[in-house]
């Protein structure tokens, strides 16, 4: 059974369509990237995964859960990062966590929260004020936020912006071996086309609300004929190249 | 725990972190009712000085009585219904909502939260008042005995369903409605009858009144300090109305809710 199911999938604002009639399926253990530009649907289809915005039509299943019905069943086993979304600031780090390890119902709160001190480098940003952290520090927390709860379905927005190329480089690799242990789907829209290429077992290029194009990495630098996926991801953008 | 109530403590447990870390924000809790307190014991207290010259000590005890009893009882629905609307505020100030609704924290869960905040803002920031009145002015709120916590919840409960109104134009408005936690149930008070009696109000002001459970509440006070049997009546007009305002207002928070998750305001709520 796939992790996530999207059926026809649109959303519409008055006269705007911001999303049109998409359908794609994760599954578990897999890695599935959005891409586009700015307005192109990634951050309204997140938002309809997570249940935060209902869609004018079709249908989403997460984890056998229809989210129109039973999202919160779902919402257990998920979890989400986005350097857009913020942690209260004037509470500590171990605090937000510790309000997250609560709100999933996580067992061993303080252990959990020491575990992924360890594997994220956060052990002496836990008793700092959130507030106070860089902007690198901020997305590591809120990382380790998303994992709390050892979700099976991951939604990350961005999950290494701001992060220096070697924490960027640690949280890849991190975020590939805790895919591998638990078999955990997990969605990504990112701006960094290096971390889709590596990271991505499926990429879903997105074009004013639209599915334009869609394929494993390798599929897509092959079809065409260039050297990277920002190469690509220009040809779809300008509407030129190979198989635009 | 239960995992509904471990959410609802989770949310609890993030606000409480907050006053543990921020004592202007504790003080600031009895501030406010505690100024209120001053200002209207000194005054009533120079009433009851005028009405003792001119022959009527007795009536100018009871004036005192009234005066700060009808104060400390309305800061317990002030403080209420601020408990709840800034409560909520805080999520939209520190831009957290987007990972609040994410998780699996259902709305009523996070309104139960929202409310038991409020309890426990009510009674910091009122306990302190009713003690200073108690030292300034000899005057004991506790000695109208248990008829108090009947006068009191039906406040409570009445700052929760306006403070629920006010979270739902939030939702509707977005931030920029955010004034109306600070200022709707001050512009309730004229019709409130909470330092006079409903019959004083014009006679066109008066269903107005009888409309809200606070009239019925300060009308039962006033018997009560009168020395008149447990007013029953009022009470139980307060308590209806109070059921039939909440249930209205949940429906509304419900209703605004979703629309928010139609627009998609729950991602924007903040800006």
């Amino acid at each position: 059974m796939d992790a996530i199911t999207v059926e026809a999938l649109s959303k519409r604002y008055g006269d705007t369509l911001a999303v049109n009639d998409i359908s794609f399926a994760v599954a578990p253990g897999r890695t599935i990237g959005l891409l586009g530009g700015n307005g192109a649907g990634k951050t309204t289809t997140i938002a309809m995964l997570l249940g935060l915005l209902i869609p004018s039509s079709g249908r989403i299943t997460v984890l056998g859960h229809d989210m129109a019905t039973d999202r919160f069943a779902a919402l257990a086993r998920m979890n989400f990062s986005s350097p857009y979304v913020a942690l209260p600031h004037r509470i500590s780090v171990f605090e937000n966590l510790m309000v997250y390890c609560h709100l999933y119902d996580v067992r061993d709160a303080k252990g959990r929260i020491a575990e992924l001190a360890s594997q994220l480098d956060l052990h002496e940003l836990l008793a700092r004020p959130a507030g106070d952290l860089s902007a690198g520090q901020k997305t590591r927390v809120a990382l380790a936020k998303s994992l709390i709860n050892r979700p099976d379905v991951l939604l990350l927005d961005e999950p290494t912006a701001s992060l220096d190329p070697d924490t960027g480089d640690m949280v890849r690799a991190w975020l590939e071996r805790y895919r591998a242990e638990s078999g955990c789907a997990i969605l990504l829209a990112s701006h960094n086309m290096a971390e889709v290429e590596r990271l991505c077992d499926e990429v879903l290029m997105l074009k004013r609300g639209r599915i334009v194009d869609r394929g494993s990495p390798a599929d897509l630098l092959a079809r065409y004929g260039r050297d990277t996926l920002e190469a690509v991801f220009l040809d779809i953008a300008r509407n030129t190249g190979a198989a635009a | 725990m239960r995992p509904a109530l471990r959410r609802i403590w989770g949310m609890m447990y993030r606000h409480l972190a907050l006053y543990r870390r921020s004592w202007p924000r504790l003080l600031e809790l009895a501030y406010w009712p505690t100024l209120q307190m001053c200002i209207w014991g000194f005054t009533a207290s120079f009433f009851a000085g005028r009405m003792a010259n001119a022959g009527t000590p007795g009536a100018g005890a009871v004036t005192l009585g009234m005066l700060l009893g009808a104060v400390l009882l309305w800061e317990v629905a002030l403080r209420s219904q601020m408990g709840v609307a800034i409560s909520f505020l805080e999520e939209i100030w520190s831009r957290n909502l987007g990972h609040v609704f994410v998780s699996p924290l259902r709305p009523w869960e996070l309104v139960a939260a929202l409310i038991a905040m409020s309890v426990i803002r009510m009674l910091a920031g009122v306990l302190p008042a009713v003690l200073l009145a108690w030292v300034l002015y000899a005057y004991n709120l506790f000695a109208l005995g248990l008829p108090l916590i009947v006068l009191a919840v039906n406040l409570m409960v009445m700052g929760w369903w306006v403070s629920l109104g006010v979270v739902s134009l939030i939702l509707r408005h977005g931030a920029g409605a955010e004034a109306l936690a600070w200022s709707v149930l001050f512009g309730l008070t004229p019709f409130a009858a909470v330092f006079y009696p409903v019959s004083v109000l014009p006679p066109y002001l008066q269903p107005v009144a009888l409309a809200l459970p606070a009239a019925h509440v300060f009308e039962g006070m006033r018997a009560l300090l009168a020395g008149s049997a447990f007013p029953w009546f009022s009470l139980t007009a307060a308590t209806g109305l109070n059921l039939l305002w909440l249930a209205a207002a949940g429906l509304l928070f419900a209703r605004q809710f979703r629309a928010a998750r139609v627009r998609g305001a729950l991602m924007s709520i903040g800006e």
